[in-house]
């Protein structure tokens, strides 16, 4: 079982990461070098400077091949942890199961963080990093066993306990900027934001569905 | 009765235990192009990280 899971979830991660680093390079990567050349033109804050002599991959060709490999890594990740809530749930996993798992797993790491931390451009004015990464990853957390509690007991105070969940990272409240000053132009940074959130609903929905056809695909080949 | 209840019991705590390793390691790829502060990671994945709309820098 482990080997199968295992093996659905990292070819699944390939396939999916593949295509989504392909509509990356199309779809966010240009507005993130647009972003960049604002970025460059103000002052850097001390954290950001800590990492800028580093080693970073060179524009062109090297940024492609990293980002690709990141993005793969990432929907691997996404489509292990699909195929491990659906059989910890006791689900059949199926296309349909896993399209369905795949939509609630992005209100709860896509919809959900972005309502309090819209997603960023590069150079956009933000709060301390490890701040906003507790509370994206709290709030993804509470969001989804939320979203579990709501949709699959049948009780009422588990459904009043995942109300609960599903607003308290909101009431409160995502760390916020001292203020909010950035050189790139408020329609980049709108067009950002809309487009990275559909990047990784696709993520997400690509790396359920493969994941979910390998994962009948392999359970067809053992019972053979 | 029993002969059938063991191998499902067995079944059960196997995709239990298949789910936590799978669980664990998706949640480590995550972190690592995500949320990770070691430079060269984030260098590596940066564009891949606002893409997918983590927090960054």
């Amino acid at each position: 079982m482990i080997h199968r899971i295992l093996t659905v979830g990292l070819l699944a991660g390939l396939l999916a990461g593949i295509v989504v680093a392909t509509l990356q390079h199309f779809v966010t990567t240009p507005l993130i070098l647009q972003g960049e050349v604002y970025e460059a033109q103000q002052p850097a804050e001390p954290q950001e400077m800590a990492g800028m002599d580093d080693w970073k991959p060179a524009d062109g060709l090297q940024r492609i091949a990293f980002t690709s490999i990141a993005t793969i890594a990432t929907a691997a990740g996404f489509a292990l942890i699909l195929l491990a809530g659906m059989l910890i749930s006791g689900d059949e996993i199926t296309v349909k199961t896993a399209f369905v798992w795949s939509l609630a797993a992005f209100v709860a790491a896509g919809l959900a963080p972005a309502l309090g931390l819209a997603p960023e451009l590069p150079g956009s004015a933000a709060g301390p990093l490890l701040e906003r990464q507790l509370w994206w990853v709290g709030t993804a957390i509470s969001t989804g066993v939320a979203l579990w509690l709501f949709l699959r007991v049948e009780s009422l105070t588990a459904k009043a306990v995942a109300v609960v969940l599903l607003a308290a990272p909101h009431l409160i409240g995502a760390p916020q900027p001292v203020s909010f000053e950035s050189n790139a132009p408020a329609e980049l940074a709108a067009h950002f934001a809309a487009a990275s959130l559909t990047i990784q609903a696709a993520l997400w929905i690509l790396s359920g569905l493969a994941a979910g056809a390998l994962w009948v695909r392999f359970n067809k080949g053992t019972q053979a | 009765m029993t002969a059938v209840a063991i191998p499902v019991v067995r079944g059960k705590s196997e995709a239990l235990k298949a789910a936590f390793v799978a669980l664990t390691l998706g949640a480590t790829l995550v972190f690592l192009t995500g949320f990770s502060h070691i430079d060269k990671v984030h260098n590596a994945a940066h564009d891949t990280r606002h893409a997918m709309s983590f927090p960054c820098h």
